[in-house]
Order: C-alpha cells, then structure tokens, then sequence
C-alpha cells in the first residue's frame, strides 16, 4: 500500500507551532498538518467531508481533530470519523534533513 | 504489593472492587474479599424477579467464582469477619483465620429490621420455622420452598419490599394479607392520597391490604397459626414475611471501634472518619448525615473510593446524591424523588389525582425548582422530571406541563408518541429514529447520543427531549453520565472542585491542567472551556496556548460557513460617526467584502473576510474589536432614550455606552448581550437580555438579568430597581462576575439563574448576605483593568502562520454573494 508514494516537501517545519495545524498544498492536494504537544505530526485531508470545513483550523488533541464549522471529530491516526462522517485521508508526513516538512501522498 | 481485603461481598463491596481493577488496581493490590454468603456477588434488587419467578437464580449473578480467580482475587465466600484489629492492622473471622491488611474497605451493607413481635423467635430455635426476612438468595429460597406446600402468608411492612414480597409470594398460589403499620403504603416516597391509590392498584391484584395495623405477636407454637394485631385481631396465617425495613449492617465496625452512628462514618473520600487506611462504601456508611438504600449513589461513592484508593484521581470527592426512584412495584409504576409533601407556605404544590384509573401525580416547586415529584400509573414525565430534580433545570410556566404533555410544539411531546422520522434536533436534522438505532447499537448515556449524532449540539433547546428519547429507547438502562455534572468532558471535576484545584496548584494553562488533573490526558473538547476558567481566573498571569483556542478565538473573528470570516467592529450603544461609517465603507470596498450587514446587535458585519486579509482589514478600520466572536461580553443594545425619543425617561445611550467601555470583551461561560432602553416601551429588548437595564420614572432603573430571545425565550427575572446609573454599573459588574465564577461552560444566564434562583442571587450580590459583594467587586475591577484589545495582535501575530489561509483550493459550498447595489 505504501509503494507507490509520491512526498512532496509543503513547507518549513519551524512555523508549523506545536498544538496547532496549517493547511498546505501537496499538488493538488490540501493537507492538514498538525504538530501534537508530544512534537509527533499528523497529516490529514483539509477538507472535512461533512461541509467543507477547513480541518487545519480545529481543534487537535493527541487523538483527534474537532472540525471548527460543526464539531465532527476525526481520529487523526486512521481518520475515522467519531460523529458518522465519512473518513478523512490520512497521509504519511516527516521532517527532512533541512527541515521541511514532507508529506506523502499515494501515487 | 499493598495487601486490600474488603469486609462484604455484595453489591456496593464487589462494585468497588471492579471500579479499583479499573484503575489498574490489580498491579497495586493484593486484594481479599469476605463475603458471608458462599456465593459471588449478585444483584440483590432483583431477588423480587426470582421470588415472583420472572427471573432464574443464575441470572441475577453479577460476578461469578471463576471472575474472582481471573482478577487475582481471593475470596473467602461463606466466612463472616468477626473484628477489625486497627492497631494491628488484621481483620479476624469466625474460622479462625487472621488476615491482614494495608487497607481495608468495608462494605458490610445492611440487614433486615425486625421489629420487636412476641412468639417471633423461639428462644431456643432462633426464628420461628415459618418466619422470613426477605434479603437473600437463602431467604428466597426458603421463602419459595415454604410457600409451596402452605396457603396464606403474612407480609408484614408495606413498604417497596413488602409489596414485592407480597407480590412475589403470591405468584406460588398463597393467599397474602400485607400489613402496614403506617396509614398510607410507601409512606417513605408517597403522600397519602398517592397512597391510597396504589392501595387500590395492589387490592385489585387479590393481595388484602390492611394499614394502621401494627403486628404484635405471631401467634402459634409449633408452627405458625397467625399474627396479633394491636387491635386484638387474629390474622390466620401459615408463613410470616418480615419486610419492615433495613439497618445498616455496623456491628463489625462498632464492635472495632470504628465511628458509628446510624451507619459508619465517612467524609467526603468515603475514607472512615479518622482512620487513614480504611474506607466503607454503600448502605453500611452515613455520609453527612445521610444514609443512602439505593444503586445510583452506591456507584458513585464506589468510584470515588477507587480513584483515592489507587491514588488515580486524589482530588475525587463524593457530595453526597440526590435520589430518585422509578420502578414497578408489585406491577404498578412508581416514580418518587425528593419531598413527598410541601414544606413551607410558599412551596407550589400540583396534584392530579384520578383513582378510578390508577394515576397519580404531583409536584412540588420551590423558588422555580423542582423539590419533589411522585408519579403513580402513569410515569410519562419522567425524564424530564428526573432530570429537573437532578440538575435544577428551568421549569415550564404552566406547572400543568410538568405532568401532562399538552401536545404543542415537537418538544412537548412524549417520547413514545413521536413518529420515527420526526425531527428532533432541528439544527443538525436528528430524527427520533436516529437517537433511537444509536442507542440500541450500544450508547447508553445522553452524552454519548449527542456526542454520535449530533443532536443538541446547535442551539440546544431539543437537549431535554434528546434525553427523554435516550431514556425511552435504553427501556430503563440508560446510564448515569458521569461526565454530566464535570465543567468540562475530559477532567472529572465540576466548576468549584476544578477552580479550587487550579487555584492550589497554580495551573496557569490548559496543557498543565490536563498533565495535573487528568492523568497527562489531554482532550480537545475540553480546551476551549479551560481556555475561557483559566483566563477568567488568571487575567493576565494566564499562559496562552494557542492551539486550545477555537479558531474563533485565534483569528479574533467569526467563522462563516465557507470559512471565510466576518469582522463586526466595536459600536459602543450602537452609536457610530460619519467617520467610522466612512472607514468601514473604505474597507468593504477595498477587500471587496461581499457583504455589509447591519446585526441584531446594533453593529455593522463585514462578511465574506479571508483570513489571511484580517490583520489589514483590522489595521484600516482603525476600531476595536466588537467581540462577535467569542465567549464574552458582546454588546449592548440601546434606544436613544431622553435624548430625541418622546417618551424616554431615561438616557439609556449614555448608559449603555457606559456599560459596553466598562466591560468589553469580558470573557465569560457563554456570550453576554446585555441592553439599556430608556423607558419601559422597550425599543432595546431589555427585557430579553443577559443583562437588561429598563429606565423607569422618577430617575430610577429596573435591572432584568437571566433573559433569553434566541432559541430559548425568557423575560429576564427583575434583580434590583435602583437610583442611579453608577449602582447599574456596580450591579451589573457584579452580576456579571457572579456569572462567570458560577456558571457552567456554555451556560446561558437564561439557565443560570433560574438555576440558582432570583431570590437567592438577589441576596447575595444586591444584599450582599452572604459577604460577597467586595471580592466580586475586586476581581471585577482586576478583569476590567487587564482589557486589551485582542485587534491588536494583527501587527504582530502570536504565532506562525496564524493568518494563513486553511481554506482548501477545492471549491467548497458557497454562500451565495449577493449584488453589490441590489436594484
């Protein structure tokens, strides 16, 4: 599942502040990425599928993500939704050496 | 391994067992249970099922032997603990055995009372071969076994048990006569006419009911012929249940010199009074008084005790329950919570009473709260009763809807009535039939409903009848929220436990709350209510965390639903200049704001902002932020009162600009629109606010507070009438205050003060009974002071990114933007 991806470097990772998420553009795709309060960083569809919401500007704790337009809650691991939505995508994303941050989107 | 041993292995003893194994007891504890029934634990309340052979004996288990074996638990079943050594630290039983102990519960329950009767026991034999209590399996046992080869029986209590014994027994083919020493059946939950009526109900079975008749002898030597009445009467009889009532089972306790009053003494840990390691826990311990015969408030002292024994949550503290009871007994449904009687002159007391058909109910309503309720035959209401006597929610005006449903509006309506598709949350479209597959796919508690679906988490007016459906669908089984009186979800704590927690420990942000409080567990909806505690406690001291912040509170702007953002700039008293008309103009012209709009609060809306343009679009209005946003004070709405009005007798303008400099952007439980209209005409809707000021004549101004014109409707409730703008001022910041250090998150004033009532406010903040109004005042004064201007931070932006766009490059649903000029 994971072969075929293709990362693409969104961003430097010094102004992504721990505790909150931006969105990027991975090509034609948005992210969201997060930066939990243990430094670990999660990526996920910026959209949320319920109204378009934008995902980056909820709420994360260590778990899940709280989409600001209606509340629906997403497990930022699997991106399951807790509150009957369909899922979010979710993306692998690390730093690199020069300290972008790298997500990966399947081919 | 610390070594626990728990004295009593019934329903509260085992209960907490499973509540400390939760917390990771078995990694800490050696723990042994004595239990003097050699079985396991079972459910004792439903003894009645086994007696009346609804239910099989194996059913009612809770926990079988093999539980105990796989917990790690030793339990010596059958053994009675004879004394606790405190010194010593060693329990001793009756065979022999010294165990001891690091710390050691008691959960010892209660025993049946058995009032003083001659010819009861003989003084050789113990009891008397036809003569039970009703307590155990044993006794059910007995009870059947006797019952099957004998004709009548005499129960005698008729109380809960006593009806349930009677009923029971006669499903074995026996004739019963139940004898009640009181005049009215129940009389512990039920008034006499409510009494009467469910004599009536338990006649109409073939059960022969006699009140005011006290039993004095069992008459019979050999075996039992009947019972003696104090009237002189003989009642014929073969067998003689016992069913007067229960005492707590103390004896190993005060026989150890543990204290002792009518049940064992505890505080608020349910640690013994003075003892350092023993605890007690259930229907053998006296808790400020109060002695406790039912489940609901066994579970919680049993989670209190598990979080101080294992150290999980040190700051868990029971406070005692207010309980509320809904059953059948001997086929009748019975609900009955708090007083059964009205109690003082002003106490509202509503009785419907139609005996031919078995229905009863009344209510009792004290300074708009609901005290007490007893429903006979027909239990409907319950729900929403229960959850009135539980939480002090506000009560209908007509009283008449407490008892009946009156048809009207969807949330009028009873929870059976209603169609499968009707809507029930109206914000989120939540039917009944969607609350309903949730909760029979296993979510039993309100919480989790609304957490699955949705529903009452728009507006929340639909929040009583999504609870009423959850009630209705989990057919009894709805679990106790425990969540449900926390300030917020994710640490198990109410307002005043949690403030005083951050207080001692100086947690000055929501990361250190979590880590001192929850176990180092953070919880995302948690943050945005500890946000809004800790600044309100700290002001300045507070130590931000972005990411805890709604976006809301971030960008200092209202997010719309295609995720651009409206910007509403402060109008003090709805009062501008051509100036700031001209500026505002500028701006929707230059960012190309797609809509202008006038608000409900006398202010301008710009709607339709990116994000990323808020910092300029601030920096160009050149005004501060009008808090359209957030949690706190908002605006305040006036007329133009004595200046050009007619009519006005006051000068409400001047006022409420006044009160609008005085508190902007206070943050607070929920939002506070408040207004000042110069005469009683009303033109500012003073009367609907947070906080409303009514000039009146003769120079004097009413204070309203507590009403609502949203999704709830609600005339403010009159606070003071006072002489002078500068009292409104005091007042109303002290009002305010009393607000934001009391109310719960998300609590409206319209919930808040019929909650703590008007009176009771009234006398604390204008009459200052209580010695309050001074640190009010204070703290007030502090919060005012710390005001900054939260526009401001566009020159600089707190962190990285903050302003950056989050909005997708996807085409998202669209508001639709209107004509700049419509035609």
């Amino acid at each position: 599942m994971t072969a075929h991806l293709v990362e693409f470097r969104v961003g430097p990772a010094a102004d992504l502040p721990v505790g909150e998420g931006r969105a990027y553009a991975a090509g034609a795709t948005m992210v969201a990425v997060f930066r939990l309060r243990d430094g670990s960083l999660r990526a996920v569809s910026a959209v949320c599928p319920h109204a378009g919401g934008p995902i980056a500007d909820g709420i994360a704790d260590s778990a899940v993500v709280i989409c600001p337009m209606h509340q629906h809650v997403f497990d930022l691991a699997t991106g399951c939704s807790k509150t009957g939505q369909p899922p979010l995508a979710v993306y692998p994303v690390r730093v690199d050496d020069e300290g972008e941050l790298v997500v990966g989107l399947p081919d | 391994m610390e070594r626990l041993v728990v004295i009593g292995n019934g329903m509260a003893g085992a209960r907490t067992v499973e509540e400390i194994l939760d917390r990771g007891g078995r990694e800490r504890f050696a723990i042994t249970m004595f239990g003097e029934e050699p079985y396991g634990n079972y459910n004792r309340i439903l003894l009645s099922n086994v007696l009346s052979g609804v239910e099989d004996e194996a059913d009612i288990f809770l926990n079988s032997l093999p539980w105990y074996e796989e917990n790690g638990i030793t339990l010596r079943a059958g053994v009675r603990v004879e004394r606790i050594d405190r010194f010593a630290r060693v329990v001793r039983a009756a065979d022999g055995t010294v165990t001891p102990y690091d710390k050691l519960i008691i959960a010892t329950g209660s025993r049946p009372y058995v009032p003083p009767i001659d010819g009861m026991h003989h003084p050789r034999r113990g009891y008397h071969q036809g003569v039970f209590t009703f307590r155990t399996i044993d006794d059910t046992r007995a009870m059947i076994r006797y019952a099957r080869d004998h004709e009548r029986a005499v129960v005698i209590g008729g109380g809960l048990l006593g009806l349930e014994a009677a009923r029971g027994l006669q499903q074995h083919g026996v004739q019963v006569t139940l004898l009640h020493s009181a005049a009215t059946l129940m009389n512990a939950q039920l008034d006499a006419q409510a009494g009467a009526i469910l004599r009536r109900n338990v006649e109409s079975l073939g059960i022969t009911v006699e009140v005011s008749a006290r039993t004095v002898a069992v008459v019979g030597r050999d075996r039992v012929e009947g019972v003696r009445l104090a009237d002189g009467r003989t009642i014929p009889s073969d067998m003689v249940v016992v069913a007067a009532g229960i005492r707590a089972n103390v004896e190993v306790a005060a026989l150890s010199g543990l204290p002792v009053e009518r049940a064992i003494l505890v505080d608020d840990h349910m640690r013994v009074l003075d003892e350092t390691d023993i605890y007690a826990v259930g229907e053998c311990v006296q808790h400020r008084g109060q002695t406790y015969g039912l489940v609901a408030p066994l579970w919680e002292q049993a989670r209190v005790l598990a979080d101080q024994i294992t150290g999980r949550d040190r700051t868990a503290a029971y406070h005692g329950s207010r309980t509320a009871t809904k059953l059948k007994v001997a086929g009748v449904d019975v609900a009955a919570m708090g007083i059964t009687t009205p109690e003082r002159d002003d106490d509202e007391f509503v009785v419907y009473s139609e005996p031919r058909r078995g229905v009863y109910k009344s209510v009792i309503v004290r300074d708009d709260r609901l005290i007490g309720a007893t429903l006979l035959g027909d239990v409907s209401k319950v729900g929403f009763l229960m959850q009135a006597f539980d939480r002090g929610l506000p009560l209908p005006e007509e009283r008449v809807r407490l008892l009946f449903d009156l048809g009207g509006p969807p949330a009028e309506e009873s929870a059976a009535e209603l169609d499968d598709g009707a809507q029930v949350c109206n914000c989120n479209g939540v039917s009944k039939g969607d609350l309903v597959t949730t909760v029979h796919s296993g979510v039993k508690t309100v919480g989790g409903v609304m957490d699955a679906t949705r529903a009452g988490k728009g507006c929340g007016s639909c929040k009583s009848l999504v609870a009423q459906i959850v009630e209705w669908a989990a057919g009894g089984t709805v679990e106790e929220d425990p969540t449900a009186t926390w300030y917020v979800p994710g640490v198990p704590m109410d307002k005043p436990a949690l403030m005083a927690a951050i207080r001692a420990q100086g947690l000055k942000s929501v990361s250190a709350v979590f880590d001192a409080l929850a176990g180092g567990r953070e919880d995302a909806k948690s943050k945005m209510g500890l946000v809004s505690l800790l600044r309100m406690m700290w002001g300045e001291e507070y130590q931000d965390e972005r990411g805890a912040r709604f976006i809301n509170d971030r960008v200092h702007a209202n997010i719309q639903r295609d995720g651009t953002f409206s910007v509403v700039p402060q109008m003090k008293g709805g009062v501008t200049t051509p100036d700031q008309l001209r500026r505002i103009a500028d701006v929707a012209d230059k960012y190309q704001v797609p809509m202008v709009k006038v608000t409900g609060g006398q202010r301008i809306d710009l709607l339709g902002i990116r994000k990323e343009d808020l910092p300029r679009v601030w920096a160009d209005l050149d005004m501060p932020s009008g808090y359209a946003y957030a949690k706190s004070m908002r605006t305040v709405k006036t007329c133009v009162g004595s200046e050009f009005c007619r009519f006005g007798v006051g000068d409400s303008t001047t006022l409420g600009i006044a009160i609008e400099s005085r508190f902007q952007g206070l943050e607070s439980p929920a939002k506070m629109k408040l207004a000042v209209t110069g005469c009683p005409r009303n033109c500012a809707e003073a009367y609907v606010k947070d906080l409303g000021v009514v000039a009146i004549d003769g120079g004097r101004w009413e204070i309203y507070v507590g009403g609502a014109a949203g999704a709830h409707v609600r005339k403010g409730d009159l606070l003071a009438t006072v002489d002078s703008p500068d009292e409104v001022i005091t007042l109303t910041g002290r009002f305010l205050q009393y607000y934001r250090e009391n109310a719960n998150w998300l609590e409206r004033t319209y919930a808040f003060v019929p909650r703590i009532g008007i009176e009771t406010i009234r006398s604390l903040i204008v009459d200052d009974s209580d010695g309050l109004a001074a640190g009010l005042d204070e703290r007030m004064a502090a919060a005012v002071a710390a005001y900054t201007d939260p526009w401001k931070e566009g020159a600089a932006p707190a962190t990285a990114g903050q302003f950056r766009t989050a909005l997708p490059l996807l085409p998202l649903p669209v508001v639709p933007v209107r004509e700049r000029d419509p035609a």
